[in-house]
């Protein structure tokens, strides 16, 4: 605990794991200070949960070495395991017992007190509010109050160290939301680790993010750092009534835009944009810049003639940074006698960044193109 | 110890939770009893044979005529029913990913170990228990002699332990329940009849392969005779069987 307090709270060193002869984890550092919520950000199979894995002790590293509240995890696993909650990626209930059994036995093995158990685990289960279910049997809960109840056994014995697998994997939307505001509310009270290949998440919930990809670390930053390295794409979604090579033209011969490109092929109508991403990310809001980044690169206006037979027509129009074309984009539609049927500023996401980052041979020095 | 123990009472009720704790019992009474009636019948016919033919004397031994061949037949269907109970010990616990809960709490390997064991040596003594219900009709109608008989239970309590320690171990090391089932039986299999070959080999292997064997140290538990060196078998034996989970949980660890 001494230098726990120094350091921060989980400091990981330098950690690898190979399975074999396949390295999982090669060489990964950061640390997380006190009441801080860090986002693990990555691709499947990137390494996320054999880091956290590593942190919470169930298994060692084989290089490198990993303290979580000033106890090294390896040298002092028990100490640092009463000081851990950790949420797997799948919630580990037993199905035979009921969610108040459960918490009660994941209390007496985390070491809770027995004449404070019975409170603890109704207070963890008005907090998740799983209070509902306690007399049900695991084995028949919906995944989204399994999820919660994983949550409520990371939380039964108040540690000081939350790590999260994936918590808002197969919720709905409205339950990602309220988790999603159940871990913020916990923030400063706890130091949370949470993992997700879900963007927008980190970006709500988290203060600071490391992205890995391929077992490394390949950025590490605030989300809003991170989409600031984008500043120079400002992206205008711009829907007219007159299609065609002109309206292309019209647009791109306004100063301060780069480029314009057509939007099109999957012309985003507001509300089937979820539809689209039909995975989990569905329950994320319509989001523009999956259209974007799933976009043949820009067409410059030799793709217009297969624009005049659209109307109307959409286009993205691409900025230099810190100019406003708004205005202009307007006035030159409204002046030429057509109607702007839409105008909005497509914003750069996190989900950028990490495709970058992720595809990228040296993130650090590409420049944004 | 605390830990330990909350871990057993979870193993125990997760029996009782499931049909699984409720069919063993029944269906080890069912055989017990079925054996305890064939037993008795045959006992009582010889028993009548001798008084008939002038025997006389003190009649019959009990003790020896009738339990000792229960005893010995029950050692067989402890073989039979074991798997049933510790194949699943580990084996669900890595299908369903609350390994995950055991591994990251503040409790160590050997108390995760010990607390599946006696669980699990709680529901076989549960089984036992239910047996001595047909020992209690046994002094009704006839008049045996108890310490034999409390041996007798020991040895199989103690047998059980080996078969119990034996599945745990293989259990640890599949996530499949019906491969460790499978396994434990063939296992325990082995080391019943492993004897057999000693009995047309030279008296060296014959020496060893019955001292290996797991049912021939009963006998004498079985005949009532408490042998310090056949408990001290059966002792080490359930250490090793613990060792080697140890290991196996470990092992499971470093390769991930």
């Amino acid at each position: 605990m001494m230098d726990g307090t120094e350091q921060g709270v989980i400091e990981v060193q330098h950690i690898s794991k190979n399975y074999g002869r396949v390295t999982a984890v090669d060489d990964v550092s950061f640390r997380v200070e006190r009441g801080e919520i860090l986002g693990f950000l990555g691709p499947n199979g990137a390494g996320k949960t054999t880091t956290m894995r590593i942190l919470t002790g169930y298994m060692p590293p084989t290089e490198g070495r990993a303290v979580v509240a000033g106890f090294d995890v390896f040298d002092k696993p028990l100490e640092a395991k009463r000081r851990t909650g950790y949420l797997p990626e799948t919630p580990p209930l037993y199905p035979d017992m009921t969610v108040r059994e459960y918490l009660d036995f994941v209390g007496k093995i985390k070491g809770v007190p027995p004449r404070e158990r019975k409170a603890r685990v109704q207070t963890v289960m008005e907090r998740t509010r799983v209070a509902d279910m306690a007399d049900r049997h695991c084995s028949k809960l919906s995944k989204g109050y399994r999820q919660r109840v994983g949550l409520a056994q990371a939380l039964i014995h108040n540690p000081e160290v939350l790590i999260l697998d994936e918590p808002t994997a197969g919720l709905d939307p409205k339950q990602i939301i309220e988790t999603r505001d159940l871990i913020r509310g916990l923030a400063g009270d706890h130091t949370i680790v949470l993992s997700t290949h879900i963007l927008p998440e980190v970006a709500q919930t988290c203060q600071r993010v490391v992205i890995i990809n391929k077992g490394r670390v390949v950025a590490v930053d605030t989300p809003d750092n991170l989409t600031a390295r984008l500043k120079g794409a400002a992206t205008m979604y711009v829907q007219v009534d007159a299609g065609g090579a002109d309206a292309a033209a019209a647009l791109a011969a306004i100063p301060g835009v780069k480029r314009v490109a057509s939007a099109d092929g999957r012309a985003p109508q507001p509300g089937d944009a979820s539809f689209a991403s039909g995975n989990e990310r569905a329950s994320e809001p319509a989001d523009p810049d999956r259209q974007n980044a799933g976009q043949p690169a820009t067409l410059p206006s030799h793709a217009s003639s297969e624009m005049s037979r659209l109307s109307p027509a959409a286009f993205e129009v691409e900025s230099e940074p810190d100019v406003d074309v708004r205005r202009e984009l307007a006035r030159a539609v409204v002046n030429r006698g057509w109607g702007l049927l839409e105008l909005r500023p497509v914003r750069m996401s996190l989900e950028d960044v990490f495709l970058q980052v992720t595809t990228e041979e040296h993130p650090e020095e590409a420049p944004r193109a | 110890m605390r830990n330990m123990l909350a871990i057993a009472d979870k193993e125990l009720r997760s029996y009782f939770a499931s049909p699984i704790g409720y069919i063993m019992i029944g269906l080890f009474s069912l055989l017990f009893g079925w054996f305890f009636y064939v037993y008795l019948m045959a006992f009582n016919q010889q028993s009548q044979q001798m008084m008939q033919f002038g025997g006389g004397g003190g009649g019959a031994n009990i003790n020896q005529m009738m339990i000792r061949g229960l005893f010995q037949n029950t050692a067989v269907i402890i073989l039979f029913v074991m798997p049933m109970i510790t194949m699943r010990t580990y084996s669900e616990e890595k299908r369903s990913g609350t390994i995950e809960l055991l591994l990251t709490s503040p409790v160590t390997d050997l108390q995760i170990i010990l607390g599946k064991f006696f669980g699990a040596l709680a529901l076989y003594a549960a089984m036992l228990l239910v047996t001595m219900i047909y020992m209690a009709m046994l002094f009704k109608i006839s008049n045996p002699e108890w310490r034999p008989i409390a041996a007798g239970y020991l040895g199989l309590l103690l047998m059980g332990g080996c078969f119990l320690s034996t599945g745990l171990f293989i259990s640890s090391l599949t996530k499949n329940q019906i491969v460790a089932g499978f396994l434990t039986f063939a296992t325990f299999l082995m080391l019943w009849i492993v004897n057999w070959i000693g009995e047309s080999s030279s008296p060296t292997t014959r020496a060893v392969v019955s001292y290996l064997s797991i049912t021939e140290h009963f006998d004498d538990f079985a005949r009532g005779i408490i042998d310090t060196k056949h408990a001290l078998y059966y002792l080490s034996f359930i250490t090793f069987g613990l060792f080697l989970t140890a290991k196996s949980v470990d092992s499971e660890r470093w390769r991930g």
